[in-house]
């Protein structure tokens, strides 16, 4: 029988449609549909200045818009070959790390809520809220916040974040033993997905998964230890891996993730350099308020940057960071304008989608809920 | 930090196991190294070998493909660049494939032999640039619709679509 699933289900997370062949309650096959949130992201970037493409990035994936700004904003700066001040770079840190926190939050109370447990959900939305307010504090913006810009951040932070984030990062340890206590010893949770979807190493590799889903199956990478950016590699941190590949070994990893990420965002927040919060190069980045209204030079700076961009040499460059769902890449094509020539996103989520055939296969119709929860995709991301 | 510029002579590329593997087999079109990132052009016909090659030489063990995209250079000729993004988890670094295909016959040998992962990455090429992979199993739109004419990331297809 051919069973359709989507793209109004709730637990496919987004407009996934799945067409599932089944036997009785046994998946055969399992092929996903997907192209409903398309919009174009990437046509739409070849037309506007690269300091406009920032806020488009936001759109891609709704769970880590700070993950997208920075990884588009190294890529720009690859080809510029600007240096960052080490201010930014923390900022950055300290700023993706809670944005992990934020995106593995949604994840663990959807996919918790997906196989039946409610209550989790309403924890992971109250320390959710706690994130959103910190980011609406820094950007203004709850969601899209496009804080980061092409050299640095765009505003140094007002004076009570530091309070806030330090109040959220003390507190947030005894949270994510509070979620461990509902779920991990939890008998129905385990039941639930303690062996179900599995998925080896070799086939993680093949099929291109990235990120926790493949760290659960023990591939052991992670871009921000392997291959560090933004100063990543001045945090001391652990990467969690696991050998077990099922749906039980996926969440455990990422209750971990949550408290190294907690972590690492504490050091950046205690080892906060002092200076400035973005690179001097008057020709790619704004002047200050201040400065624009007293100097003429400024002036004219800021004049141009907004009105016809700001040129960036010609040349290529592929930029990966670790997102919370794995590698996000971007490359960046520039012809020596102002607009790019051509922006393409690596989402995580499109490539670790083509396993969910072989998570599903095999299976019973209702794992096929929790196998999508365990890989944790984003569907604008994967439409972009 | 000064723009540094690009290194293209293959010669000064041999301390680069990726070129040195692909020049032995003389497969290298040519190549550049540019803010360090090491860039590879392949014929065409060849760039199911060199991936080969790479994956399974000892001394590169490009293990992962990260990424496949496309670029297109209309008006000029060879008109689309496809990129194959390798990367090596032992050796935790990564290379970059080019291939030009013309726009006059737009296909090109499909990697989902060699990595399976390369499926939806050709679909999503093939979808917006209109490029045939030859020999891919299910080479179908993956993005627009199934009825959709015409193929958006193209630089002749208007931004704001045809009215």
């Amino acid at each position: 029988m051919i069973l359709n699933m989507g793209p109004q289900h709730p637990s496919t997370h987004g407009v996934l449609r799945l067409l599932l062949e089944i036997d009785g309650e046994t998946v055969v096959k399992c092929v996903p549909d997907i192209g409903y949130l398309h919009t174009g992201i990437e046509k739409t970037c070849e037309a506007k200045f690269y300091q406009q493409v920032v806020p488009l990035t936001d759109r891609i994936d709704y769970l880590c818009p700070m993950t997208n700004n920075l990884t588009y904003c190294l890529a720009v700066e690859k080809l510029l070959q600007l240096e960052i001040p080490p201010r930014a770079q923390y900022l950055r840190v300290l700023l993706n790390e809670l944005t992990r926190i934020n995106s593995h939050l949604v994840w663990l109370g959807t996919h918790a809520l997906d196989i039946g447990a409610m209550t989790v959900f309403l924890y992971c939305f109250r320390e959710r809220e706690e994130v959103l307010k910190i980011f609406e504090n820094v950007a203004g913006q709850r969601m899209m916040t496009s804080y980061f810009r092409i050299g640095g951040v765009s505003l140094d932070p007002p004076l009570d974040f530091w309070a806030k984030v330090k109040k959220f990062i003390d507190k947030f340890s005894d949270c994510i033993d509070e979620y461990e206590g509902l779920l991990t010893a939890n008998p129905i949770w385990i039941e639930r997905t303690k062996g179900v979807a599995y998925i080896s190493a070799e086939d993680c590799i093949a099929l291109g998964v990235t990120g926790p889903s493949a760290r659960g199956s023990g591939v052991d990478w992670d871009l921000r230890r392997d291959m560090p950016y933004s100063g990543y590699e001045k945090f001391q941190f652990k990467v969690p891996v696991s050998n077990d590949g099922d749906v039980y070994a996926r969440y455990l990893l990422r209750v971990q993730e949550l408290r190294e990420s907690n972590k690492i965002a504490r050091q950046a927040l205690e080892g906060m350099p002092e200076g400035p919060f973005k690179a001097d190069s008057p020709k790619v980045i704004l002047p200050d308020r201040e400065k624009m209204k007293t100097q003429m030079e400024a002036l004219i700076y800021h004049f141009k940057i907004v009105t016809e961009g700001f040129a960036v040499p010609a040349g290529e460059v592929y930029q990966a960071v670790e997102s919370p769902r794995g590698e996000m890449g971007y490359y960046v094509r520039s012809d020596g304008t102002a607009k790019p020539y051509r922006v393409h996103m690596r989402s995580a989520c499109f490539a670790n989608l083509q396993a969910l055939e072989k998570l599903c296969v095999g299976r019973l119709l209702a794992d096929v809920v929790a196998a999508i929860g365990s890989i944790d995709i984003v569907l604008g991301e994967i439409d972009r | 930090m000064a723009l540094q510029s690009a290194i293209t002579e293959i010669d000064k590329l041999k301390d680069k196991r990726a070129a040195a593997a692909l020049q032995a087999a003389s497969l290298v079109d040519s190549a550049r190294f540019d803010r360090n990132e090491l860039t590879i052009y392949v014929n065409r016909a060849d760039i199911r070998r060199a991936c080969e090659i790479l994956r399974d030489n000892p001394t590169t063990k490009f293990n992962f493909l990260s990424d496949i995209t496309c670029v297109d250079v209309f008006p000029s000729e060879p008109r689309f660049e496809v990129i194959y993004n390798l990367l090596s988890h032992s050796r935790k670094e990564r290379v970059c494939l080019i291939a030009k295909v013309p726009g006059g016959d737009p296909s090109i040998e499909s990697l989902t032999g060699v990595w399976p992962s390369a499926n939806f990455f050709e679909r999503e090429v093939f979808d917006l640039f209109g490029l045939r992979f030859v020999g891919h199993p299910n080479l179908r739109r993956i993005m627009m619709p199934e009825d959709w004419e015409g193929h958006p990331l193209r630089k002749d297809y208007p931004v704001e679509g045809y009215r």
